[in-house]
């Protein structure tokens, strides 16, 4: 392939992508982004693959692997064009009926589809599916259509348009003031206005300068630019390369967590395409711009998501973060200005750019603007991707997309913002979910990880998570992030193990106060928010540990003991046969009884003990009742009648 | 693992000192561990002295100072996995295998280590056994899975 060299050969070399690709010729597109890979998808592509040549279709169908769509709950998701059915949960074994049926009958494999749970309704098409129509798909909604190992997928969709547009035709301060306007802010989670951002480092003094990928996308349950990175990793490239321009930079880094193997792989793969199509290197579509990117692996530091710890580690140093000012902008990688925005923001930027401020500023928020990409987790019916306007409610969230919660279990809270966030209770599900409006319920947007908790969750529990996170994850530099968040995990262990002390909580608040004001970086300044929020609102929770020495979701180990209902236990002899802990006593006809000092509390007996019998029981807060005496354990069953 | 090779990747990256992490992940990806011999040849080669690197290898989590078994274990203790009792998880494969996370036996079988986030939400609470992926475990069921692996 030569070199595009002009905006004019672009829109040709895109006319005859689009024409070569036969329009309405089949195509079966497989999602193998990490979700659906961990559930098989690999097997299923390579099914379709000797099936297709099998059932003598090769010629005239293409098979193809995507980026993510969002619905991991359901996957591997395979999609058939130009029908666009969607097919949910496909293993290998039902590809042969897809082949015959679908690809060859043009018929749809019924059992296959979404059903909608509560209707009975089903949905043939993604877009008819609750889960998606809740949706505004403008950034992940691509993923499913493009095989991002070929950079002419992108094309085809018109990738690579706002780029020319932008070399072509705008100057580099109009960019910024296009971006500006849009009123768009950082998707990684401190929400600053990215344009205000551009103008720092464009109005920086000096020649050097540099743009950089922020994609150490560290939050535990957070995969939104994984998703992205792996999915459609020519948008960001086309980003960064628009937000080089504007800026005045030659040079950029995609700095990638080493836990994210593909998107590693892809976006690799994808500077080398763009350097051969001409939209990286020398004379970038012949405007005289120059612009190049490498990938740097991060080496696991949740830190070094934090802009200057970034830096240091780009330099080839350990992750510990500056104080700022000097801001990165002025001040960045090897002392130059440096612009650092989100894998999500910089994915953003070409749609602003060619539909422009405007159209882009019409969803959303006053204060926020566009979309964002959910990752929404835990007990929530439809796990996976979500991207919705900002402004739209937790609630909308959790229980028109996510579907709500399963196993009729009752919903407690949604913690969202990763481990610099908060949880959110019922009563303010209705709150609009924006960058100004979370940080009033005590949480963040942060980069947008949402984590759904059911009355399951002990939420004394949660915060002693985050806050036992943080405190490995601190870098040590500062006392009061690695000293504050130390203590704070230490007595937050102690009240989940039942060895709390009147007055904990009181402690509790004050070290996150001096946390919250004194440590040198955002992850220290923010450690404390999950405990404060789940101390405002769970507080009777705290209590309950501390005063009654009970847990009550029943989730801490420590303050549970599990117990068999004499009256309801059938003597089927499941939970002993699964005890690894041979802490079970019972035969045949002989009631069960749980050792208590043997037991580990595993809950395996309470997970495998019948349905039907619901024999065992959680105990927390009060004493476990005696054992029945080994006499009255024998169950006389009444003989059945004949 | 042998010097040439070391000096391959070193040479990779120009034995550039700013190109020190990304050359330790890089013998830490193919060697799985990082042999005092290996971190004495790239403080020669990058010129950066053995106590910074020293400073790196314990900084990140990605780097090992010690061997690593023949099956490695990843148990996800992700908040999605976490609310859906991976501590269970752990605590089971920890008393199977007889080791702590950031372990490894002594017959150099298993070494097992948690992640904060895998990103296959959906499967949790998910445990991954030499890349393999197991999904929606329960403690009982991590038993079964690390049964088959000698």
């Amino acid at each position: 392939m030569p070199r595009i060299t002009s905006p004019v050969e672009l829109e040709k070399v895109r006319q005859e992508i689009v024409a070569s690709k036969e329009r309405n010729k089949p195509c079966v597109s497989i999602c193998v982004g990490a979700g659906c890979l961990a559930s098989g998808a690999n097997e299923v592509m390579a099914a379709f693959k000797s099936e297709i040549e099998k059932q003598g279709l090769k010629t005239e169908v293409n098979t193809k692997g995507t980026g993510c769509p969002g619905f991991c709950e359901r996957g591997p998701i395979v999609v058939v064009y130009p029908e666009e059915i969607c097919y949910l949960q496909v293993k290998a074994e039902d590809v042969p009926e897809i082949v015959s049926q679908t690809l060859k009958g043009k018929k749809v494999v019924e059992r296959l589809v979404y059903v909608d749970p509560a209707t009975g309704e089903k949905a043939t098409k993604e877009s008819d599916i609750p889960f998606y129509k809740n949706q505004i798909r403008s950034i992940i909604g691509e993923n499913i259509k493009i095989d991002p190992k070929n950079i002419e997928d992108y094309l085809a969709v018109g990738g690579y348009s706002a780029l020319a547009k932008a070399l072509s035709g705008m100057t580099p301060e109009q960019v910024v003031e296009e971006v500006k306007t849009s009123k768009i802010r950082g998707r990684g989670g401190a929400g600053f206005p990215t344009g205000m951002k551009w103008e720092f480092a464009r109005k920086a003094p000096g020649d050097t300068k540099y743009v950089v990928v922020n994609a150490d996308e560290g939050d535990p349950g957070a995969f939104m630019d994984r998703a992205v990175l792996e999915g459609n990793p020519h948008s960001v490239l086309e980003g960064l390369t628009i937000g080089a321009y504007a800026i005045g930079a030659h040079e950029g880094y995609i700095y990638v967590r080493q836990e994210y193997p593909l998107a590693i792989e892809n976006v690799t793969l994808a500077i080398k395409q763009s350097e051969e199509y001409g939209f990286l290197g020398k004379n970038i579509l012949g405007s005289g711009f120059d612009f190049t990117v490498k990938v740097a692996r991060g080496a696991g530091a949740f830190v070094c998501g934090e802009e200057t710890s970034l830096l240091a580690s780009l330099e080839g140093r350990a992750g510990e973060p500056k104080a700022r000012p000097p801001f990165p902008a002025t001040k960045g990688l090897w002392g130059k200005p440096t612009n650092i925005n989100n894998v999500e923001t910089w994915a953003n930027v070409p749609l602003i750019i060619s539909k422009g401020a405007a159209a882009f500023s019409a969803v959303g928020t006053e204060g926020s603007k566009g979309t964002k990409i959910f990752s929404l987790v835990g007990k929530v019916k439809n796990t996976g991707l979500v991207e919705v306007p900002m402004g739209i409610t937790l609630r909308d969230i959790v229980f028109k997309v996510g579907g709500g919660i399963p196993g009729e279990k009752k919903f407690k809270a949604v913690q969202t913002g990763g481990p610099s966030g908060g949880c959110i209770p019922e009563e303010h599900m209705d709150m609009k979910v924006d960058f100004d409006e979370l940080p009033r319920a005590g949480a963040i947007m942060g980069s947008g990880g949402m984590i759904v908790m059911d009355e399951d969750t002990c939420m004394v529990d949660v915060a002693r998570y985050f806050v036992d996170f943080l405190s490995d994850e601190s870098c040590g530099k500062c006392v009061p992030c690695r000293e504050g968040i130390r203590q704070m995990n230490k007595i937050l262990s102690d009240i989940t193990k039942g060895k709390g002390k009147e007055g904990d909580i009181e402690i509790l608040e004050e070290l996150s106060e001096a946390t919250t004001n004194a440590s040198l970086c955002a992850l220290g300044k923010t450690a404390a928010n999950p405990v404060l929020s789940t101390i405002r609102y769970f507080r009777d929770e705290y209590e309950a540990h501390i005063k009654g020495k009970k847990c009550p979701a029943y989730s801490c180990k420590e303050l549970v003991a599990y117990y068999i209902d004499p009256k309801k236990c059938q003597a089927c002899m499941t939970c002993a046969k699964q005890c690894p802990a041979d802490a079970i006593v019972g035969g045949k006809n002989q009631i069960h009884v749980i050792d208590q000092a043997k037991c580990t509390k595993c809950g395996t007996c309470f997970e495998v003990c019948p349905t039907k019998f619901r024999a065992v029981t959680k105990i927390s807060g009060e004493p476990v009742p005696a054992p029945i005496p080994e006499e009255a354990r024998t169950i006389v069953r009444e003989r059945k009648q004949k | 693992m042998e010097i040439t090779r070391i000096d391959l990747i070193i040479d990779k990256h120009e034995a550039k000192a700013s190109s020190l992490v990304q050359v330790l992940l890089e013998i830490q990806r193919e060697n799985h561990w990082l042999p005092k011999e290996a971190l004495e040849r790239v403080a020669e080669r990058l010129q950066v002295p053995l106590s910074r690197i020293q400073h790196i290898v314990t900084f990140y989590k990605a780097f090992s100072l010690v061997p690593k078994g023949r099956h490695e274990i990843h148990v996800c203790m992700g908040t999605a996995c976490h609310v859906r009792g991976a501590q269970r998880i752990l605590d089971r494969v920890e008393d199977i295998t007889g080791i702590k996370a950031g372990e490894t036996d002594q017959d150099l079988k298993f070494s097992l280590e948690t992640v904060n986030c895998l990103g296959c939400c959906a499967m949790g609470p998910v445990m991954v056994v030499d890349g393999a992926y197991y999904g929606k475990l329960a403690p009982a069921k991590s038993e079964e899975v690390l049964k088959n692996y000698e």
